[in-house]
């Protein structure tokens, strides 16, 4: 049984007791304690179940490699799932629950997959569900989606807080290891501005564990000056509970620092994502122990040798009393010496080399330890946790020789430098057979914008396994970055280091050499996940010969610990079950982020109200004062209508409209786009933006306008004025003024640069506010200033002056078809005329209407919308818009286009009127008309849709507008849609229902 | 992310700062053009692995057009210059020529 040891522990502050809760009971741990060796030392070693199969499942890792203890933290809105508990402080009042079981982790309904042999092979669900039909939707869609997934979604929204950190550095330094401190004191000693980010608490790496003498000192000396060293160094900063989370292109790299989770009373944000841009990036991420692929390697109780080393070194905690080692290198013996030390058992270190004679064996056996060499596991006995192994030789088929009681077993396969960062944006590996893991290759780093490489590996993550040649490593490592990154490193004495040397390992992928199926099918690869040695075999065995192809059909390295632990073991199999060498078959791709991160950190502060902010008109906050019910409308807010004491939303539209066609209302248009375009070449220029004639329109008057694409298509429309001779004002649409902007910018600098023409987005330069209405002249009468007669200010003019004594420029345009003003004023007194207008107003029933009058008095009017009847496939002459596209004009955009026999056919979709046979339907918007016989598929031909439908309380009649194939010679048609239950017919009509003649606009 | 120089300002600035453009150097078909040219004018672009030329712009700084000449399989930027010009200036080519010897030049 696990347990805290009576004395060690090198992080842990065995002075601060914590209580924490696991499935509801009650523990106590030390302060430095992570959940997972808190656990241990509580006698806890079953912490979950599997994915697949359900089996139990022990803490095997003591860092981020972890791919069992995954656990749910926290509660309510604090609740997280997959939290690994070997990288989980713990603190006061933690509270932790296992995953992945019914009804409980001791008991668990779901283990019964285990039971049932060739349930769940590789690619089962290519394989399985298939008959009968129903019951895909019946049986196993219900019962896949209850048992897919590890732990459960939050339910409550996150309580917490999290933010953004962008800074610049010139080296930045991952892995704050023995490696990382190096090359960060050499890039510091240089002058260059560095950053150091360690995803544990702790820095010192596996150096605190596997002591060295270094320069005379001892390791934990050495650390604890060079730590000193750096902190004395202004221009080098040291993050600890951050990891690097990924490298992307030209220097640009991702940490995730987690602030409070080991502190929740803390006020602080909970992570904090920093986005750094880098000079040069040096990768100190070390290297991960693989485990050994032999029978009953998943049951509770086998864990990574160096884990085992770990728990007692760091944290005082015994993983077991009687530990077996099993290992194929001479590193694991340290796991062996520690707990023997430790005053534990250790009954036999199966070596599957043929000889083990370096320091660390003699050392082993110095002690007392039984060797065996050659000699293998042929399985593990036990179900919840570790009985006993049985060993045989690795050379054989896994005939049992004795049977060895024991509660751990420490197991090493070799170890895999850390790669990931170096890989993420390019960086290429090579195969090194001795140590047999892929490295990094410093001649084919990632590039950065000069062409040059960028990162930069050091210590175990460049591959140099050993203390001393590692270190030398990341000396240089550190000192190369600075020099790339234009400092003058001094150089050093080269360090004298005092390790144990190592004799060299050998390749151990199936475990023992020739293990039967039998063995293989309870010989796990990918530990989260359920994929097993047999997976990998029968994948090879049915033809998936990639790598990454294999990953996904088995699933291997698919979980959330991206096969740290199971890639180069799952691959190692491929190969072999392929008989191809391990390079040629390659690794799958490593992507960000290293480990998990939380979505939270992603957000940032973009939740809410800062996920995008809403644009708002200088009337807005009257508008809110005064029951209007907001829309959004692009990034805009706009009422949609005003509600009065009791009304309906549908009432007050009407009643807005009425009022408007009968009295006068004022709406405010302030979120109108406007965009100023002056020069010498102004109208030669809005000529070919426009597809009408520009140029010839005559100062201090107005015309309405449309723009199409090189397509052809009509993407934005307004009216235009013309100021002065050189100088006009164009109206886009509300959502459209910052992309119009934008391609005139791109036409001007891009395609007819020697214009001299220069544009101003002034949209929220001024408020617009419109008042419509046959009373809308008598309202501006009663404000005073300027002449707003007919004659000094017609139909389709405008005109400088003042109102009220504000500032103002009316319009006559008229979007309602009514006597119409939009007026023009400057942002900052935008509220103040808004005020005097309603004063003026009152005596003739002036009240605000919002966006759906609007709409509606459009649509009786005919008048398009962009976004309604335009959907990026019109063209003007589909809307019967033709009038406004120029013939005499030699270009355009979208005029050659408009030439293609396509856009020239007849039958087009075009515009049309609909008037309903019962006065009452209101077609829905979208709906499809359809003609007769049936299409290809058996379905109905459609002819068109409805692209803007109403109820007209002016006409007292719905009326629609809709794109219907040849539309033009359709008048009088009656078109059948057909609306699932019932059927709604309608009469094509001309899409002007009201004031044809547009008598009422021009008074 | 890619970094880059805007030639107009002179900042040297993240991505999310410029918004691309496509291919630079297109020629614009008008008018009575030829329908082939006039289809590749609008869709055919070109997709090389190695040395493009492109159109960004400084979209949340000056606001200005550029062009950059940039490999599309290392993401090296060769240079960045004005989009008022049909092709690319001499000391563009140049710089690409002395990194990639065996380029065949713009066409």
């Amino acid at each position: 049984m696990s347990a805290r040891l009576p004395s060690g522990g090198s992080i842990i502050d065995r002075e601060t007791l914590v209580s924490f809760t696991f499935n509801g009971k009650t523990f106590k741990g030390y302060k430095g304690d992570t959940l997972a060796s808190a656990l241990l030392a509580n006698g806890q070693t079953l912490v979950g179940r599997s994915f697949k199969y359900h089996r139990p499942r022990g803490i095997m890792a003591s860092g981020v490699e972890e791919p069992n203890a995954l656990v749910n933290m926290g509660q309510g809105s604090r609740f997280e799932p997959n939290q690994r508990a070997t990288t989980t402080e713990v603190f006061d009042g933690l509270t932790a629950t296992s995953q992945n079981h019914w009804p409980s982790l001791e008991f668990d309904i779901g283990a019964i997959n285990n039971k049932v042999p060739g349930l769940l092979p590789a690619g089962f669900y290519y394989k399985t569900f298939m008959k009968p039909q129903w019951a895909w939707k019946h049986l196993f869609e219900p019962l896949i989606r209850k048992s897919a997934g590890l732990g459960n979604a939050p339910r409550e929204a996150d309580a917490d807080r999290y933010e953004y950190f962008y800074v610049y550095v010139d080296v930045l330094i991952v892995g704050g290891g023995m490696a990382g401190l190096a090359a960060a004191h050499e890039a510091g000693a240089s002058g260059a501005k560095v950053l150091l980010m360690e995803q544990t608490a702790n820095l010192g790496g596996r150096l605190a564990v596997d002591e060295a003498v270094i320069n005379g000192k001892p390791s934990a000396d050495w650390i604890a000056q060079i730590i000193a060293d750096l902190e004395a160094m202004k221009n080098v900063t040291i993050r600890t509970r951050m990891m690097g989370s990924g490298v992307f292109d030209h220097g640009y790299a991702m940490g995730y620092e987690r602030i409070t989770d080991h502190a929740p009373n803390d006020t602080a944000p909970r992570h904090r994502l920093w986005r750094i841009r880098a000079k040069r990036i040096v990768t100190a991420t070390g290297a991960l122990e693989r485990p050994l692929s032999f029978a009953g390697n998943d049951i509770p109780g086998v864990m990574l040798a160096s884990a085992v080393r770990d728990y007692a070194s760091l944290f005082g905690v015994s993983a077991g009393e009687r530990i077996v080692v099993v290992t194929n290198n001479d590193d694991a013996y340290r796991t062996a010496i520690t707990m023997k030390n430790a005053g534990l058992e250790v009954p036999v270190i199966l070596d599957a080399r043929a000889q083990a004679n370096g320091p660390l064996p003699t050392e082993a056996r110095a002690l007392g330890i039984r060797v065996e060499v050659g000699k293998a596991i042929a399985s593990v006995k036990g179900y919840k946790s570790v009985t006993a192994v049985e060993i045989c030789s690795q050379a054989g088929e896994g005939t049992p020789l004795e049977t060895i009681p024991c509660d751990v077993v420490a197991m090493s396969g070799g170890w895999s430098p850390v790669v990931h960062l170096w890989s993420h944006c390019g960086g290429k590996l090579n195969w090194d057979e001795g140590n047999a893991m892929f490295s990094p290759d410093p001649t084919r780093p990632p590039l950065g914008a000069d062409g040059t490489g960028f990162v930069l590996t050091a210590g175990t993550a460049s591959g140099d396994l050993c203390t001393a040649p590692a270190l030398q490593n990341a000396l240089n490592a550190g000192r190369q970055a600075a020099t790339e990154a234009g400092f003058s490193p001094v150089e050093s004495a080269a360090p004298v280091v005092v390790a144990s040397a190592e004799d060299p390992m050998m390749p151990v992928w199936s475990m023992p050499q020739n293990a039967p199926y039998k063995l293989r099918s309870k010989s796990w690869l990918d530990f989260q996940n359920d994929v097993k040695v047999s997976d990998v075999r029968l994948a090879a065995q049915e033809g998936y010969e990639s790598v990454e192809h294999t990953k996904r059909y088995t699933t291997l390295g698919m979980a959330t610990d991206q096969g740290k632990l199971s890639n180069i073991n799952g691959l190692a199999i491929l190969a072999d079950a392929l008989n191809a060498p391990i390079p040629n078959v390659g690794t799958t791709t490593f992507r960000p982020p290293y480990t998990p991160i939380s979505l939270g950190s992603i957000a940032g502060e973009a939740r809410g109200a800062l996920f995008k902010p809403t644009r708002k008109s200088p009337i807005d906050a009257w508008q809110d004062a005064n029951n209007a019910i907001w829309e959004p409308v692009a990034d805009w807010r706009r009422p949609y209508t005003y509600r009065r004491n009791g009304e309906t939303t549908a009432q007050a539209v009407t009643r807005e409209i009425i009022n408007t066609r009968t009295g006068v209302s004022i709406l405010d248009a302030s979120t109108l786009g406007k965009i100023l375009v002056k020069g010498p070449d102004a109208a030669k220029f809005l000529d070919l933006v426009y597809t009408n004639m520009m140029s010839t329109l005559k100062i201090g008057k107005c015309r309405y306008g449309l723009m199409c694409t090189e397509n052809g298509f009509l993407f934005d429309d307004g009216v235009v004025a013309r100021l002065s001779e050189d100088e006009f004002l164009c109206h886009t649409t509300s959502g459209g003024s910052d992309h119009v902007y934008a391609w005139m910018e791109e036409w001007l600098q891009t395609e007819w640069w020697d214009f001299q023409v220069y544009t101003t987005n002034v949209t929220e330069q001024f408020a617009q506010i419109a008042i419509v209405g046959p009373n809308a002249r008598k309202v501006l009468e009663k404000l005073g200033g300027m002449d707003v007669s007919s004659e000094a200010l017609p139909f389709m003019g405008f005109s400088d002056g003042e109102l009220a004594g504000i500032q103002a420029r009316p319009f006559r345009i008229s979007f309602s078809g009514e006597l119409s003003f939009e007026i023009a004023i400057p942002a900052a007194q935008g509220q103040a005329f808004w005020d005097r207008v309603l004063e003026a107003g009152e005596a003739f029933g002036i009240m605000p209407y919002g966006t759906e009058a609007l709409h509606v008095m459009r649509a009786e009017k005919g008048f398009i919308m962009i976004g309604d009847e335009t959907d990026g496939t019109v063209i003007p002459q589909d809307l019967k818009l033709g009038w406004a596209v120029s013939k005499k004009k030699a270009d355009f955009i979208g005029k050659r286009a408009m030439e293609r026999e396509f856009l020239q056919r007849e039958d087009r979709k075009q515009l049309v009127g609909l008037l309903t046979e019962n006065p009452t339907d209101i077609l829905p918007d979208g709906a499809h008309a359809v003609e007769g016989g049936k299409n290809r598929y058996g379905q109905e031909n459609m002819i068109g849709h409805v692209t803007s439908t109403y109820f007209s309380p002016t006409l007292n009649h719905s009326i629609a507008m809709a794109l219907i194939k040849g539309g033009n010679k359709r008048m009088g048609e009656v078109l059948t849609f057909p609306l699932g239950d019932k059927v709604i017919k309608a009469t094509v009509v001309d899409p002007v229902f009201y004031d044809k003649a547009g008598e009422r606009q021009n008074v | 992310m890619l970094m880059l120089k805007c030639p107009n300002c002179g900042v040297t600035a993240e991505e999310t700062e410029f918004v691309p453009g496509g291919e630079a150097h297109l020629t614009r078909y008008t008018s009575g053009s030829d329908s082939q040219a006039f289809s590749d004018y609008l869709f055919a672009r070109k997709n090389p692995r190695g040395v493009h030329f492109e159109r960004w712009r400084h979209a949340f700084g000056c606001g200005k057009w550029f062009h950059a000449a940039r490999c599309t399989a290392t993401l090296e930027v060769f240079g960045t210059y004005t989009a008022q010009t049909s092709a690319p200036p001499d000391d563009i080519l140049k710089a690409i020529k002395a990194k990639r010897p065996e380029w065949e030049g713009f066409k």
